[in-house]
């Protein structure tokens, strides 16, 4: 190359940063769907028989002595939400939350939380990479979709979206912070390779976009003299992700942690419930309009043991719980086949018995949602599994 | 195509150093190979059975707070566990910087790499606390001290690990009719058996059915292991009778070295062979090797009878090999050890980075590079396609990276318009050399040539 040419190619670029390629932005196509599906991974196993406790079961009380704390709040004449669900509770009775009990994946025994989310993310027992995480499998379902459509969100690996299907991640905490001098220097070092340039010129469109909304949303609450938005990585995971569905991404998914409560289960179930709960709320705000066109799963490896430990807290089981939220959702519901506490009703007499698989109720909702037929469901995304009856989740 | 002293510090290496020449030609690499390894002796990590806090110091330690449940000495119990936490941390830290120290100073930058090849052919991942800080410890033990030996001793030290034995689940597999399973109802767990043939050996297109896998978890019941002990083999988890494993039949007696005799016979199966070949190609060269290069390292592994000095030599041998054209990009464990190692880092400032240097420059860096340490999604390891490494947050989290951490490491800076010559070996396109030159400052220079592809790809 004529280096002098080279130069004044430099400079022409630096008089007009405007007409950089790194400032415009990246035009995305859209899915062919306008539903959403986020799904939260909630690591460490949720106690879903704290969560949405049984009060009408005879045997519930006295499985657990110290977390029967009277302090839940009966949603109809069975059921009681957790204190730590209490924000939602304008959901549930609007409809817009709900919970599927007594549901597991097929992992059955080993009762490990590594493998449990294997298990989960990959929506069987077979775990690899090419097969990839059966959100992955929904998605390459449709043929020419865009990565924009499929977003996993934060640090934390999600290996649900991991595989062939094109999908981005992005974690809030990921910064593209430079100065015009050093970006049009990259784009002069970059721009030759295409594998570099693109994923150049997408990390810039995300980082810009984010830094103009922030920009937007401190000014708003400027105007408006709102207070500051809670902090939380929960809540930048759920802010970043209600910001992509409302554009062109369909489906989002991350985690939130925290579930392993073996100690001193009433504080630390509280903490994380509300954590949970927040990140609903912020996804619902952050949703607007589209919020009545969502449908947020809440799914966790596996449950635990029916009874308290010795340490106020509970061990790991088998059946759990799923839980809901979103208009494109029929909330206000504990949905699901109630398998019973009795000794002889559990699951080799220690765990709430699965009387349904998790994957079966999110085959039914993407069913919905994206209107895939059953065959897709039980031969692609969830090879082998059954679809069974309705849980009748949607609206 | 010749030998490049520049190819062969960068595809084959840890990369370029203003202090450290480059290799000089293919049989100095294989030399070196051959030579005792000094890095690892500089640079110690200890193995397994030397690592402390163990498993069974950290099981004794929980075992401690249940006892002491509801009497005077549960919180100081409840202390001493949280100390072995952070003491696994720590070691982990440490293991951590000191394999990256290894890849930044070596005068051998192959054997890192072979080892760190070697280490996700066969990948274990922590499952628990107790186990976080094993990892470096399991590849000092079963990996390193075979990358230029034999195959099938790396394998025997591979499934006889307690590292192993865990992540694949051995441990929870019982012969459904040795003694132990007649008492107890237990049965097989084929995860390890079946990862064996399907990553580790002949490869998922091998030609083996379920059959094989079945055959081969029955053969392998009775490898075990003690938190106390370290492994053991228990014959009263052994499957009775002989079994057939891709048309061989194997011994029957319940022994250790009914095991490891199989393992060894399947080491240099010729699909075994295709597949080791074709896998290392992959890995140094290119996502679609030259069958002529890899069906060469192939031969020479089977001539061998499964010598990875032979493969590896074959390789460096072959042409193929040696293309000017660049179809890898190094991953973000690589792209940051390659870095510093061209910043002219030494040992003791990565060895000395503290906690909050480490998550940022390190542990934080990779993940959002998408390689959370020592957390790949499953037993196959991390990708080799170039595209999973250069996504959007990927190459976002590289520039940030090459923009800010350098100075973590050295100080002052070099200057740009030197470094760029010694990143790259003379080799820069000129719109390199220019960007390093234009930035307005030092970090931003060097930020723009560790970004630059021409760094990346090797």
């Amino acid at each position: 190359m004529d280096r002098r040419k080279f130069l004044s190619g430099g400079a022409a670029l630096g008089c007009s940063l405007a007409a950089s390629p790194f400032l415009t932005p990246v035009a995305l196509a859209s899915g062919p769907w306008d539903n959403r599906l986020v799904v939260i991974v909630l690591r460490g196993a949720m106690d879903g028989l704290d969560a949405i406790r049984p009060l009408g079961d005879a045997d519930y009380a006295g499985l657990r002595p110290t977390l029967n704390d009277g302090k839940a709040t009966p949603v109809g004449d069975f059921w009681a939400l957790h204190p730590g669900l209490a924000p939602l509770l304008p959901l549930w009775r609007a409809g817009e939350m709900g919970a599927l009990h007594a549901v597991s994946t097929p992992y059955r025994d080993a009762r490990s939380h590594f493998d449990g989310q294997d298990i989960l993310e990959a929506g069987s027992l077979r775990i690899d990479q090419t097969a990839g995480g059966w959100l992955n499998r929904m998605v390459a379902t449709v043929p020419g979709m865009a990565a924009e459509t499929a977003y996993a969100i934060g640090q934390e690996q999600m290996a649900i979206l991991t595989g062939p299907a094109p999908h981005l991640r992005w974690s809030p905490e990921a910064k593209l912070e430079m100065s015009p001098q050093a970006r049009r220097l990259l784009e002069i070092v970059l721009h030759d390779d295409p594998m570099f340039r693109e994923a150049a010129l997408q990390a810039v469109a995300i980082a810009d976009g984010l830094s103009v909304e922030a920009a937007l949303a401190a000014a708003e609450e400027e105007n408006m003299g709102m207070a500051a938005p809670k902090a939380g990585d929960h809540l930048s995971l759920a802010q970043f992700a209600a910001g992509r569905l409302r554009g062109e991404t369909r489906i989002a998914s991350f985690s939130v942690n925290g579930w392993d409560t073996h100690d001193n289960q009433k504080v630390n179930l509280q903490r994380t419930l509300l954590r949970l709960s927040d990140t609903i709320l912020a996804l619902k705000d952050g949703l607007g309009p589209v919020w009545g066109k969502t449908a947020v799963l809440c799914m966790t490896e596996f449950g635990r043991t029916a009874r308290e430990n010795g340490t106020r807290g509970t061990d790991h089981g088998t059946g759990g719980a799923m839980l809901f939220a979103g208009g494109a959702l029929r909330g206000g519901q504990v949905a699901g086949r109630w398998p019973g506490l009795g000794e002889a009703d559990l699951y080799q007499r220690r765990d709430l018995m699965p009387t349904s698989d998790v994957r079966a109720a999110a085959g039914w909702v993407m069913r919905g949602l994206f209107g895939l037929d059953a065959s897709t469901v039980e031969q692609v995304v969830f090879p082998g599994l059954d679809l069974t009856t309705d849980p009748g989740l949607l609206l | 195509m010749p030998f490049d002293p520049i190819i062969a510090a960068t595809r084959f290496g840890t990369g370029l150093s203003p202090v450290l020449r480059p290799p000089e030609s293919v049989q100095a690499m294989i030399t070196r190979l051959a030579r005792p390894d000094s890095v690892a002796a500089n640079l110690p990590i200890s193995g397994f059975d030397a690592t402390v806090p163990s498993l069974a110091t950290f099981q004794a330690a929980n075992a401690a707070v249940r006892d002491a449940q509801g009497t005077p000495q549960e919180e100081a119990a409840q202390q001493a566990a949280r100390a072995l936490r952070i003491e696994i941390s720590a070691v982990r830290q440490h293991n951590t910087l000191t394999t990256f120290a290894r890849g930044v100073v070596a005068a051998d930058g192959f054997r890192e790499r072979l080892t760190a090849f070697w280490a996700d052919h066969f990948t274990v991942k922590s499952k628990a606390v107790p186990q976080r800080h094993l990892i470096a410890p399991y590849v000092e033990d079963a990996i390193r001290p075979h990358v230029a030996g034999r195959f099938g001793d790396m394998l025997s030290a591979v499934v006889l690990h307690p590292m192993m034995l865990t992540y694949l689940e051995q441990v929870r597999s019982v012969g459904p009719d040795s003694k132990a399973g007649r008492r107890t109802g237990r049965g097989l767990n084929e995860n390890l058996a079946r990862e064996l043939l399907e990553l580790h050996l002949v490869g998922a297109q091998g030609g083996y059915d379920q059959a094989d896998v079945t055959q081969l978890a029955e053969l392998l019941t009775g490898l075990s292991y003690t938190s106390r002990g370290g492994f053991d083999y228990r014959a009263d988890w052994a499957e009775p009778g002989a079994e057939v494993v891709m048309g061989r039949r194997y011994p029957a007696a319940a022994e250790l070295s009914s095991v490891t005799a199989a393992l060894q016979d399947l080491a240099v199966r010729p699909q075994t062979a295709a597949h080791l070949a074709r896998k290392m190609a992959v890995h140094f060269v290119a996502d679609t090797p030259d069958p002529a290069l890899v069906a060469g390292m192939g031969e020479a592994y089977l001539g061998s009878g499964g010598d990875l000095l032979a493969m590896t030599s074959a390789m460096l041998a072959h042409p193929a090999a040696w293309s000017p054209e660049r179809l890898k990009v190094r991953r973000p464990d690589l792209f940051i050890t390659a870095a510093l190692r061209a910043l002219g880092t030494r040992a003791r400032a990565v060895l000395d980075l503290r906690q909050g240097g480490y998550q940022q420059h390190i542990t934080g860096a990779l993940a959002l590079m998408g390689q959370p340490l020592e957390s790949p999604v499953g037993p196959d390891g991390w990708s080799e396609a170039a595209a999973d490494w250069i996504t959007p947050q990927g190459l976002a989290a590289r520039i940030s990276w090459a923009l800010r951490s350098p100075a973590a490491f050295v100080d002052p800076l070099p200057d740009p318009r030197q470094f760029v010559q010694t990143a790259l070996g003379g080799a820069a396109p000129p719109e390199v050399v220019f960007a390093a030159g234009a930035a307005e400052k030092l970090s931003d220079g060097i930020g723009v040539v560790l970004t630059s592809p021409a760094f990346q790809r090797i």
